[in-house]
């Protein structure tokens, strides 16, 4: 990229494999990484972005020379400083580990040993080295965390790891990859496992980080609205292979490929808001619940309307109680106050006390599809099982109608015989679909059914679902973290923080200024494909981090 | 199929077959009858007595047929028993929750806290010794391991979201019960069979060499090492054959077992069986 | 702290109610059954006199609740009640046995414990390589055998064959230590082997279970060296489930002992029990089984105790 002199990692045709054991075939060798070469100059950041599968963590760690569960690497060099660590002895490596190149893992609280302060953890790879003195490493440990923004900088390190949260352990993490003075740090989806008001947080703090200490670094991510907020120049893998490599701005503005251009323009769906009027088909008022054995209210006073044919977005972050008020809407919890109507009529609390038919009506689709299904079942038991259960469809009716839904969802007929484990993310979400419409429904409770997909596969699924509402009439309860997807489907949205509606009205009135201060700074914490958001957002905050 | 079957799985389900074999057609297959005297005390192996006498003078290849004809009866009634009491249990205590599974845990807790054979010596010091007591000890003393596994195995089926859509869509506890949960844990289940009935196996062994399982002059391989134990401070082997008997089957089952137990692992949210 | 003392007192509370329940349960067992102890002891030919007579003495016309009570009042005074089969007082019959049985065990453990720790991490060391399947291999068959299988054998070769050690482990009092741990070398060899593979595989899994954590592979990215990633990494964190296993174990040793002094003809607890049991003496089996629970229960609520306290997360609560 640049001169030739200043290079720091130079990376020629690597290639990592690995052994795949599946259960109806003979074990046998797969490519995980395939020719992949690029040079990282001292002092940049190389964003690394891909889907699931791309290899782009394989890569990250093969700069430590490291394969994680099973994987080998199989040919070409990673040349940092002069030294191949590919080619280097056990003892070598471990001078370039810790030293040379650190790492910062997606889940710090796993990568945390619990057994032992977080500060001896910062400065354990450093004091190693052994040619600087334990307090002055605490002194750098206390300064790099202050630099990070973490609370109570000079305390915070005699803490265990469960005793902070995730993002000040992600953060911590951070510290500790930069305490020992490396070349090159690798972030492997630091944020990913973050609420979107905790991860600009603690990305304006890598940033920040970044900038102050002039480290090089390559940040592995599958979202490249974050990726353009801390890098200078982004390379898109897909299967193993590099697609496009080139400058932040060029790859944002001007994406050469088509893959990257599916990857730039993904989450633009727009979808006109339906005017609302007309009588509720599901009304929840007052509704306040909480878990057996708790007193702790998880919901607190919830009203929120949904009208046939709508879609009502309810948006939040992990804690905001939106999951639990899936719940009682489905009679999985009873509120302990409140009511819910349905149909213009009263339904019971309790699922044992609901009608088939009120059942029938009231669909659920899953987050995650993978233990949503039985997967134990065809394809053709699971679709089919509602159409015999409230139907009574038998032989070649229901055959007839589960083709039906299957082509509904843009599956083949072939898919029918197939075991859930035959299926990819986006196929599996599908036949969840094919099996809340068998029952013909009125209404159905979508939670959090595109978090687990990847961007591109996430798009189809909500193209899918927004083309099924216009053909079947039928209502969505769309529950989400994700604005993104709110803005997509939406006809009107209740946001929601710890357990109350803070924001409630059509997609316009709620996305129209003046704000709460909540929904402004989740409004303005969602990454934009833009470079140079991440430094106005910061800037221009009212509400400091909601969770952390 | 059998190619995919490692070969210690082949070798225990050969052996396996082999005790089968002579338990089902002992009567057919022994040379001499169970208790009848044919020869000199402790003789050793000859063309004629292929194992020798035992401390009697009967014939210890015999005896050693129809004991595995007592064993392996004994040993699969009681794994019989201790399953489907055990799982039976366990399931409907997974589905079921509330006060039902809080009573039964702590009643499985409370036994599992004596040690089984303890517990067995205990209850065999009142109860008339005869097959129908042993089986029953050992199967309801078992039955509390089978009950954690199951009642473990269901919870976490229980819990997962096709189970929820099966209970949303409105399905009785039967379809939850037998066409979601047991298919799921059924590999589990299998497994933990072949592993019961060596405890089992081993169990009884015990007990009857303890002269507290099946009573003279049936033969059952336990009962034939203390019979015949006598004979070891003299240098004669006869007690170690039927020991060896119970090692070989215990280890051949085992075998089979380590082979489906991976499978299972190896299955992980997968299909089998197809 | 005081979290910690609470969850430590909580699981002494609860083992000692768990001794109280597993009390009553081994005397229900051996009362309330079908199967009339008077008959059973004196057999089907008894005279009608003779069993009333029996009874009356065995206090068997007391309602059961009250016998209960009185037998476990006794037992907390340290009185275990007087055998039936010969009258002599149960407590002191026992008390030598249980020095003997104690004893052997201790020998066993102190062998096997460290051997298995060590085989363990052997396996795990070299993992997936010959020898973690030749150790993982071996104790897959040794689990397999009975206990007299493995004793008979060593009888067999080591004493009558090559005649190293006596057949019998017979230990008086006038013997001294190095005199008795001849004694028992044989048995407690027995033990030894029937504990060590169950031992060896649980220890193999729990260091297994921590070597794959994600704070291993942090520690080995920071470059440090494996002594150090196993030592100031694995083991802190291995501590508690191999202690687990540990104790798991030496419970298992409990009843395997029973058997094992059969074989060897070793005066312990386990002989005296069986005998009894054989002979339908209920006071002594029940005295005998509730010692022999009350060591599992007290083995099992230790390993739950160190289980707690070596926690990171219940030592440092937030």
């Amino acid at each position: 990229m640049t001169d030739a002199n200043d290079t720091l990692l130079q990376v020629d045709g690597l290639c990592i494999g690995a052994t795949v054991y599946p259960p109806d075939a003979k074990p046998h060798e797969i490519a995980i990484v395939d020719d992949v070469s690029f040079s990282l100059s001292t002092g940049r950041v190389l964003g690394l972005i891909g889907e699931s599968g791309a290899g782009k963590s394989t890569i990250g760690l093969a700069a430590l020379a490291y394969g994680r569960g099973g994987v080998r690497i199989t040919g070409g060099s990673a040349v940092i400083n002069g030294r191949d660590v590919l080619a280097i002895g056990r003892k070598d490596l471990r001078d370039v580990r810790g030293s040379d190149v650190c790492y910062v893992a997606q889940s710090a609280a796993a990568a945390f040993n619990p057994a032992h302060k977080l500060i001896d953890q910062v400065v354990e790879a450093a004091l190693a080295k052994g040619d600087q003195s334990k307090a002055s490493l605490h002194e750098r440990a206390i300064e790099l965390f202050r630099t990070l923004g973490l609370p109570e900088p000079d305390l915070i390190g005699n803490r265990y790891p469960h005793q902070v949260s995730g993002g000040q352990l992600q953060r911590i993490m951070t510290a500790m990859a930069l305490c020992s003075k490396p070349d090159l740090i690798i972030f492997d989806e630091p944020t990913t496992a973050l609420d979107v008001t905790t991860q600009i947080d603690v990305l304006a703090a890598i940033k920040h980080a970044i900038h102050e200490t002039g480290v090089a670094a390559i940040y592995i991510t599958h979202d490249l609205a974050v990726v353009a907020q801390v890098s200078d120049e982004i390379m898109v893998l897909r299967h193993g292979k590099t697609i496009e490599h080139g400058n932040t701005r060029q790859i944002i503005e001007q994406p050469a490929d088509p893959y990257t251009r599916a990857l730039v323009n993904v989450r633009t769906i727009d979808h006109p808001e339906a005017p609302a009027d007309g009588e509720p088909l599901l009304a929840v008022s007052s509704v306040t619940a909480s878990y057996a054995g708790s007193s702790e209210q998880v919901l607190r006073n919830v009203s929120v309307e949904l009208r046939p044919g709508q879609t009502l977005a309810v948006v939040g972050e992990s804690g905001s109680g939106k999951s639990t008020l899936a719940r009682v809407i489905t009679g999985l919890l009873q509120p302990s106050d409140g009511q819910i109507r349905f149909n213009n009529r009263l339904l019971p609390p309790a699922l044992a006390g609901r009608t088939k038919n009120d059942l029938r009506e009231l669909q659920m689709i899953h987050q995650m599809a993978d233990v949503a299904m039985n997967p134990r079942h065809t394809v053709r038991t699971i679709v089919g099982r509602p159409l015999e259960f409230y139907f009574g469809l038998k032989g070649a009716a229901k055959k007839q109608r589960i083709a039906e839904l299957l082509d509904e969802i843009e599956l083949g007929p072939e898919f029918a015989d197939r075991y859930p484990a035959e299926l990819s993310g986006g196929q599996k979400q599908r036949v969840c679909i094919a099996r809340a419409l068998a029952a013909q429904p009125r209404l159905i409770i979508c939670d959090e059914v595109t978090s687990a997909l990847d961007p591109l596969i996430a798009d189809g699924i909500l193209k899918l679902l927004l083309e099924l509402q216009r053909i079947e009439q039928v209502a969505f309860l769309f529950i989400t973290h994700d604005l993104a997807t709110v803005k997509a489907i939406a006809d009107s949205i209740a946001v929601m923080y710890q357990g109350e509606v803070v924001r409630y009205g059509t997609k316009t009135q709620v996305l129209t200024p003046p704000y709460d201060d909540y929904t402004d700074l989740l409004l303005a914490s969602v990454p934009r494909m833009e470079i140079g958001w991440l430094d106005k957002a910061i800037a221009g905050r009212r509400m400091g981090s909601a969770g952390n | 199929m059998f190619s995919r079957i490692p070969v210690s799985a082949l070798l225990g389900m050969f052996v396996t077959s082999l005790f089968l074999f002579a338990a089902v057609f002992a009567p057919w297959i022994a040379p001499y009858p169970l208790t009848e005297i044919v020869g000199g005390v402790w003789e050793p192996a000859s063309s004629q007595f292929w194992l020798g006498t035992d401390n009697l003078g009967r014939d210890l290849l015999s005896r050693m047929i129809y004991g595995a004809r007592t064993t392996i009866f004994i040993a699969s009634m009681a794994t019989l028993l201790s399953f489907t009491l055990g799982s039976v249990l366990g399931l409907t205590a997974a589905v079921i929750g509330g006060w039902f599974d809080q009573l039964l845990s702590r009643f499985v807790d409370l036994l599992m806290s004596i040690p089984t054979l303890i517990f067995a010596l205990v209850v065999l010091s009142v109860l008339p010794a005869n097959l129908i007591t042993l089986i029953l000890v050992m199967g309801i003393l078992d039955s509390t391991r089978v009950y954690r596994l199951a009642r473990s195995v269901a919870v976490d089926i229980n819990v997962m979201d096709f189970v929820e859509t099966a209970k949303l869509r409105g399905e009785g506890r039967m379809w939850i019960v037998f066409r979601e949960i047991l298919p799921n844990a059924l590999s589990p289940l299998v497994a933990e069979l072949g592993l019961r009935f060596i405890f089992q196996v081993l169990f009884l062994s015990a007990l009857s060499f303890l002269g507290l399982g099946i009573q003279p002059p049936e033969a059952d391989w336990g009962g034939m090492v203390k019979e015949n134990k006598d004979g070891i401070i003299f240098g004669i082997p006869a007690a170690l054959i039927p020991a060896a008997a119970i090692s070989i089957l215990a280890i051949a089952v085992n075998l089979i077992a380590d082979w489906v137990l991976n499978r299972t692992t190896d299955l992980k949210g997968g299909r089998s069986g197809h | 702290m005081p979290y910690l003392l609470i969850l430590v007192a909580q699981r002494l509370a609860l083992g000692a109610l768990l001794l109280l329940a597993v009390s009553a349960l081994i005397f229900i067992g051996t009362e309330i059954l079908p199967g009339d102890v008077a008959q059973s002891i004196l057999g089907q030919s008894a005279t009608p006199e003779a069993l009333a007579n029996l009874r009356r003495d065995l206090g068997l016309e007391d309602p059961p609740h009250k016998r209960y009570f009185s037998w476990l009042w006794g037992l907390l005074h340290g009185d275990l009640g007087t055998a039936l089969t010969n009258g002599v007082d149960i407590a002191s019959s026992i008390s030598k046995r249980l020095y003997n049985t104690m004893f052997l065990a201790s020998v066993a453990a102190v062998i096997a414990v460290p051997l298995a720790l060590l085989l363990g991490m052997i396996a795990v060391r070299f993992r997936n390589r010959w020898p973690d399947k030749l150790i993982s291999g071996t104790t897959l068959g040794f689990i397999s055998l009975p206990e007299f299988f493995i004793g008979y054998l060593l009888i067999y070769f080591v004493a009558v064959k090559l005649g190293w050690f006596p057949s019998v482990a017979t230990v008086y009092d006038s013997m001294n230590f190095s005199e008795r741990l001849a004694a028992v070398a044989l048995p407690a060899a027995t033990l030894t082997l029937v504990v060590l593979a169950h031992m060896m595989r649980m220890t193999r899994a729990a260091i297994l279970n921590v070597m794959q954590s994600a704070y291993i592979e942090t520690a080995e990215l920071k470059g440090l060296s494996s002594f150090k990633v196993i030592f100031r990494h694995a083991f802190p964190n291995a501590i508690a489930p191999i202690i687990n296993v540990v104790m798991l174990n030496l419970a298992y040793l409990v009843v395997g002992v029973v058997v094992v002094e059969v074989i060897f003809v070793f005066p312990g607890m386990g002989q005296y029990l069986v005998d009894h049991v054989a002979k339908r003496d209920v006071p002594v089996v029940q005295a005998c089984g509730l010692i022999f629970a009350g060591f599992y229960i007290v083995l099992n609520m230790l390993a739950d105790i160190i289980a707690i306290i070596s926690n990171p997360r219940l030592r440092h609560p937030k």
